[in-house]
């Protein structure tokens, strides 16, 4: 029981021996409950309702408003459940991070929640125990604490963006005045605050308005992926990129790895990061907020026509620094911005939204040599993982171990947990009562839909034990909020915070300020490497906070459609230098320090330069995550963060890397069609015009009329950023099941909407098709099905009939699209209970043997129709909404009945951008596309 | 020997010094007297190993699903499909064999007919089979066949799948009752030989009572003859719905008119090469050289080496049409077969096919039985390559090249294919224990005739 391990602990044990009885009780209570663990739940009498619960009507979901964090920043969901399972996540059209529209995390907290490999159980050294002994062995601690005013007490946390956390932080600090209080995300915006320090003297955020501004240059910024503010920024971006002559924005991007915004991009160049941030120089040079600079323009032709562009624009112009940039290029392009003059326009600083930001490698720096100094008695981690992901020289895990007490509040026994005396069960966001402010400062109340599952506690608790306050989360999160609302009206604003998802005026105001550079700050500009090494989020797993989640492991990266894996990415110049090819096993060497790595050569990547994607090589994720593609952090030290130059050696061994799109160009097919903005102007029917092949006029078969509803759907390859939201929205809403690694590279994954991805033969430009079934009104499937298992229903619908399907998969065979599939194996869980509750219990759960694909979400047609026929009228546009058009942050999906004249659908079909995917074969598809417009500057296109 | 003079056509039909009882000594005792010797059990053995694997997949199959196979989306067709075909064209030269040579007045058919009857028999069987071990949920395949259910549903007409049910039990039906019908009287001659009670029960059972009446042999033959004429429109039919399964579709590759035709001939192609497979070693171990002559397997060498550039046209006028249609998909899959990932298999085919088999012009290699033998091997092979290359090449890039894909067969579809060749094998070994490899009957005749024409 008492481990050696832990002898700056060992005067604790006469607290343990007086109380012997009470251990005595509390292990035997344990034991109990390790015991229950493996006998099902507590028996308790299942008792029919009384009184119906307030609103719940069996059969019929219910929706709440609260919020899902990344980062600690908030965006507003609307969360269903259905008879009090929380099943799927809409997004709050009322939320300005979400508008609507929800990333794939937000819609991956769902299996986040149900997923049987959450941590159900304190542990202490690593062995089951209980809430209680907790209790008890904290509160010896904080007796010691008591003594020294609280020296030795130290909290770790990321970003906080909660004002109840941050009102508790506060309390604590007044209680405990010797309290340390670190944090650390390793997605941390340090060189954003950092900047912002150099330029104005003080911390600030920054916020953009996409929607006014005219030019926009990215620097490595990209905005619309993965980030708290992404949502909302891809939203605000489409809404300048529809094809009109002057109102058209033009997107300029430097990237290093090929991002979304770079896809989206009208002029894109790939630089290695040292490069991006010597152009900035220029650039700053060029606009007169810097000092003239050495060396040639690493992308001339780009770097002329972007000034005259940006000068043009004046205040409609916008430049992003990167989140990986140096602090200098932040402060560099605050100066570039204010010189452009859009402060108040098309940016505005505010007050930081998070409280007290501190640049977090500096902070987890100090808690690594507080901890070596051994001044550290008690570390209580609220979030993070830190021994996974601080920087590799602070050798974490052996300072951690050194920390007598030690508390990790996650939701995973994970890596840290593993090295801390205590680990505590966290409840997820759907469990608990919190408060999150949004990237703007908007703040959210965060309220329970489901009780917890497995125990568990919130940050918020778990500080109450700290404070020795016995309120429950609720009360100090209404506590807090009481203080802000004052005394007037005081219920009715605490129901309408929690019914809207947002706090009425809690956005944060702007302040208007004035960059100040220091000269000094441009005197060395950044040294050339040979071979440069780029740490990115990945795009599913992040930086590994979702590594368990098996739908976003699966989901197709955006410009590898990898899945299951990260990679080494070079550029396919690079890989010829290197001679290496993707599948090559390399070693990574930096520091002294050493990773190996599969490689995936990716075009658009840029020369001299491999991005390592972070959050994979997970040991202690779960069953999902651990154990596959590599470590990445363990290259990441404290004096590169983001960049640095690594050396690449081919081991000579291969690893095994699979993608759903094995072949990324087009072969001259006219599938994604694109002109410029002035061939628009020229021609507005270029899209149909130029079709390679005709649509023929005469079919065998007769045409049927629709005379009730004939629903239809088109996308916006223009507002498409290809995030992939539509197809991960689909698996929930529609019992998609995972298929693995091992089906994905037998080519068998089951998504109903992928999103292809194509490069372009000739120049660096990427297209995004999102392609779901095209409900073809001549159905190719419907003809070849033996057993009539596919077939059409009067409002035009290609309805998959699954009891009737025996799996010949012709139907797959004929169908052009190839969107329909099949479940080869027995796909779904069967077994797994938290699994099936998981599940939307309006879509049939597909066996083996069975084909499968989009059915337009025609639950929710139903659910729609039902209602509207409940109330004697016809569906009004907009009543029904599919998950991939609710999810889509861009709103590049639109949908609804073709008989309608106003509805949104017919407008976007009546669109001269219109066209049919493989019109020729005469399918006559209910899915169409608008082609996309581009807009690069008019002398970069004469011919 | 090398001085001799060329020799003249070497007759197909059985030897003068042949006698009616002669001519049943030796078929009969094949099956009656004749102790097995170790190469039968070799075989035998081997066989047996590979149906039992055969069954190990098909459970393992029926358990998982069809995962266990290479095939995914885009190809959601394999080994099942392409097996399928492959087995039911080898079926075809028997029915080809028994019916229309049995029209045309092709005695030296005789020899052979019996064997690649039951050949036919055999490999339509195992090529029923498939096309069920494919079904996602093979447990539900009656619901293809036309049967008054409480669901009130039929099958969809519209699919080709629904004909190939019709056309491929017909086809089963009728080969049965073709070869039965023609057993009937050896059955009865055997059973007279037969010095076994059992024997004599289970054969005496079998042949139906037959007597040898002249009422007998008249309805025997108008049945014959009769069942001929049915069997020889099937020769056509059968693989023409076949290859509708995929003429049907709208994948380039599938999508070609030429297809009934074009199996067809494959057809008589792969099944010409089986029965050459299955008449040498016949011939060599059962010393049956004096029935199945030479010139029987210059016959049929004659024949595939016909057959041969029927296909050979037919690869011809599918590039030839897709160019000619200048139809980008079409064109593409031309592409594809020539230089694509799958390209080693259809020039291994073009090989199989086309190039080797035009050995078969010189007089010398037709009577080459080592060589003969080799050559059916090679065209049995390339006839499976060219029904994998229709299959997968054509589904692995269709339309949208962001959903091409790759097959990878998976030991499990390897066992499948070897496990049906071993039941074939198995069947074919104890066919030739238990029932005349020859016709009994036919022979006698045909020594009648020889006689009458000799007198």
């Amino acid at each position: 029981m008492h481990d050696r391990k832990y002898d700056a602990g060992a005067d604790d044990l006469d607290a343990f021996a007086q109380e012997r009885r009470r251990v005595l009780k509390l292990m035997a209570a344990a034991a109990a409950m390790a015991g229950g663990a493996c006998s099902g739940p507590p028996p308790e009498k299942i008792v029919p309702y009384v009184d119906t619960p307030e609103q719940s009507l069996p059969g019929k979901p219910l929706f709440y408003a609260t919020a899902t964090r990344l980062s600690g920043y908030g965006t507003g969901v609307l969360v269903e459940a259905n008879e009090g399972r929380p099943t799927k996540v809409e997004g709050n059209p009322l939320h300005p991070a979400s508008l609507g529209a929800t990333d794939v995390f937000s819609q991956a907290a769902v299996l986040q929640l149900w997923d049987p490999a959450r941590s159900q159980t304190p542990l202490r050294d690593g062995r089951v125990a209980t809430w209680d002994e907790f209790l008890l062995d904290t509160e010896n601690g904080l007796r010691e604490l008591d003594a020294s005013r609280g020296d030795g007490l130290f909290v770790l946390t990321g970003a906080v963006c909660s004002p109840t956390l941050q009102s508790q932080l506060e309390a604590l600090h007044s209680r405990y005045p010797g309290m340390r209080w670190h944090q650390y995300d390793p997605l941390h915006r340090d060189n954003e605050l950092r900047g912002s320090e150099l330029a104005f003297g003080r911390a600030v955020d920054t916020r953009y308005s996409f929607d006014r501004a005219r030019v926009v240059l990215s620097l490595d910024a990209d905005v619309v992926s993965a980030a708290p503010h992404s949502v909302r920024y891809a939203h605000d971006l489409a809404s300048l990129r529809r094809p009109h002559a002057d109102r058209m924005s033009r997107l300029y991007a430097l990237e290093s790895f090929p991002g979304l915004i770079g896809a989206r991009a009208d002029h894109r160049v790939a630089l290695p990061p040292a490069d991006i941030e010597r152009f900035a120089f220029r650039l700053g040079r060029d606009l007169g907020v810097a000092p003239a600079v050495v060396g040639d323009s690493p992308a001339p032709s780009f770097e002329k026509a972007l000034v005259d562009d940006l000068l043009a624009a004046g205040a409609a112009a916008l430049v992003l620094p990167g989140p990986a940039m140096p602090p200098r290029v932040h402060a560099l392009v605050h100066a570039i911005n204010h010189r452009l003059g859009g402060q108040g326009q098309t940016f505005e600083h505010t007050p930081p939204v998070a409280f007290k930001p501190v640049a977090n490698v500096e902070s987890i720096r100090t808690l690594a040599d507080a901890m070596r100094a051994g001044r550290v008695r008690m570390l209580v981690i609220l979030e993070g993982n830190p021994v996974y992901d601080a920087p590799a020289d602070l050798e974490f895990a052996a300072r951690l171990r050194t920390v007598a007490r030690s508390v990790h509040l996650s939701a995973y026994a994970d890596e840290t947990s593993a090295y801390c005396r205590w680990h505590l069960p966290r409840v997820h966001e759907f469990e608990q009562w919190s408060d999150v402010r949004a990237f703007d400062g908007t703040a959210s109340i965060v309220q329970p839909i489901i009780a917890p599952l497995y125990g568990g506690h919130s940050a918020h608790e778990l500080l109450n034990v700290l404070l020795r306050s016995g309120a429950a989360a609720h009360d100090t999160v209404r506590g807090v909020w009481q203080r802000t609302f004052g005394n007037t009206d005081q219920d009715e604003r605490w129901r309408t915070a929690l019914r809207d998802g947002v706090i009425a005026n809690t956005r944060a105001a702007a302040v208007t300020l004035a960059p100040e550079l220091a000269e000094s700050i441009f005197s060395n500009p950044p040294p050339p490497v040979d071979l440069a090494i780029n740490f990115v989020a990945d795009q599913s797993v992040r930086d590994g906070e979702f590594a368990n989640n098996a739908w976003l492991q699966e989901l197709p990266r955006s410009m590898s459609k990898l899945t299951w894996d990260n990679a080494a990415y070079v550029s396919p110049s690079t890989a010829a230098r290197l001679k290496i090819a993707s599948g090559d096993e390399v070693e990574l060497r930096r520091a002294g320090r050493t990773v190996r790595a599969g490689v995936w050569v990716l075009p658009n990547h840029a020369d001299d330069c491999v991005t390592v994607p972070l959050g994979y090589g997970r040991t202690r994720a779960g069953p999902v995550g651990d154990g596959i593609g590599f470590d990445a952090y363990r290259l990441r030290t404290l004096d590169a963060p983001w960049h640095g130059s690594v050396e690449l050696i081919r081991t000579g061994a291969q690893r095994l890397l699979v993608t759903t799109q094995h072949h990324s160009r087009m072969e001259g097919r006219d599938l994604v069609r694109t002109a410029t903005l002035a061939q628009f102007a020229r021609n507005p029917q270029f899209a149909t015009d130029e079709e390679i092949e005709k649509v023929p006029e005469h079919t065998l078969y007769p045409d049927r009329p629709y005379d009730g509803y004939k629903w239809g759907m088109a996308i916006d390859l223009n507002a498409c950023i290809g995030c992939n939201a539509c197809t991960i929205a689909c698996q929930a809403e529609n019992n998609i099941p995972v298929v693995g690694k091992e089906q994905v590279l037998r080519g068998r994954e089951m998504h109903w909407i992928r999103v292809d991805r194509y490069f372009h033969d000739h120049d660096s430009g990427v297209d995004f098709q999102p392609v779901p079934c095209m409900h073809c009104e001549h159905a190719p499937c419907e003809e070849v099905c033996p057993v009539g298992a596919t077939v059409h229903d009067s409002q035009g619908l290609n309805v998959q009939v699954y009891n009737r399907c025996v799996g010949t998969r012709f139907c797959s065979n004929n169908c052009p699209y190839k969107v329909r599939r099949f479940n080869f194996l027995q796909y779904v869980d069967r077994t797994q209970e938290s699994l099936k509750a998981l599940r939307n219990p309006d879509v049939t759960v597909r066996e083996r043997g069975v084909m499968e694909k989009c059915s337009y979400c025609i639950q929710r047609i139903q659910r729609g129709r039902i209602e509207a026929e409940r109330l004697g009228r016809k569906l009004r546009d907009g009543e029904v909404v599919t998950a991939c058009q609710a999810a889509c942050p861009a709103q590049a999906i639109s949908f609804g009945d073709l008989n309608d004249p106003g509805s949104a659908v017919r407008a976007a079909k009546a669109s001269p951008r219109n066209y049919a995917l493989l019109a020729e074969l005469n399918t006559r598809p209910r899915t169409t596309y608008l082609a996309r417009v581009i807009n690069p500057r008019p002398d970069d296109t004469e011919e | 020997m090398a001085k001799s003079v060329a020799p003249a056509l070497e007759p197909t039909q059985p030897p003068a010094r042949q006698t009616y009882a002669s001519v049943s000594d030796r078929i009969a005792d094949l099956v009656l007297k004749r102790r097995s010797r170790w190469p039968w059990f070799l075989g035998f053995t081997l066989a047996l190993l590979c149906m039992l694997a055969f069954c190990v997949a098909c459970a393992v199959l029926f358990w998982k699903g069809p995962g266990i196979w290479g095939v995914n989306i885009p190809v959601a067709w394999g080994y099942a499909i392409g097996n399928f075909v492959w087995w039911i064209g080898i079926g075809h030269a028997g029915t080809f064999i028994s019916a229309i040579l049995l029209l045309l007045r092709q005695h030296w058919r005789t020899s052979i007919n019996r064997f690649a009857e039951a050949m036919t028999l055999f490999a339509a069987g195992i090529a029923g089979i498939f096309p069920v071990l494919h079904l996602g949920r093979p447990w539900f395949f009656y619901w293809l066949l036309p049967y008054p259910n409480v669901m009130e549903l039929w099958p969809q007409w519209r699919s080709p799948l629904v004909w190939d049910i019709f056309a491929i039990s017909t086809y089963l039906i009728v080969s049965l009752l073709f070869w039965y019908i023609g057993l009937i009287p050896d059955l009865a001659t055997l059973r007279d030989r037969a010095k076994t009670r059992g024997r004599q029960i289970v054969y005496g059972l079998f042949a139906l009572g037959w007597r040898g009446e002249a009422r007998h042999w008249a309805r025997h033959q108008s049945a014959y003859l009769l069942i001929a004429g049915l069997a020889t429109p099937l020769v056509v039919s059968v693989h023409s719905v076949v290859s509708l399964d995929f003429a049907i579709g709208n994948t380039p590759g599938y999508h070609s008119t030429i297809f009934p035709p074009y199996f067809v001939a494959g057809a008589l192609f792969s099944g010409f090469a089986m029965v050459l497979t299955l008449a040498i070693p016949l011939r060599h171990f059962f010393r049956l050289h004096d029935l199945i002559t030479l010139q029987h397997l210059e016959n049929a060498a004659k024949v595939l080496l016909a057959t041969g550039w029927l296909v050979a046209y037919g690869y011809l006028c599918e590039i030839f049409m897709a160019y000619y249609s200048g139809d980008r998909f079409e064109m593409y899959v031309v592409k594809d077969r020539l230089a694509g990932p799958y390209a080693p298999v259809y020039w291994a085919l073009l090989v199989c096919n086309v190039l080797v088999p035009q050995v078969l012009w010189w007089r010398k290699a037709r009577r080459n039985v080592a060589l003969l033998f080799v050559l059916s091997l090679v065209v049995n092979m390339g006839m499976w390559m060219e029904r994998f290359l229709i299959v997968v090449s054509s589904l692995h890039r269709d339309f949208l090249p962001s959903s091409w894909g790759m097959f990878h067969p998976t030991g499990w579809d390897w066992t499948h294919l070897i496990g049906s060749i071993g039941t074939f094998a198995l069947l074919f070994l104890l066919f030739v224990r238990f029932l005349p490899a020859i016709s009994i009957y036919e022979i006698r005749e045909q020594l009648h005739e020889q006689r009458k024409e000799g007198a």
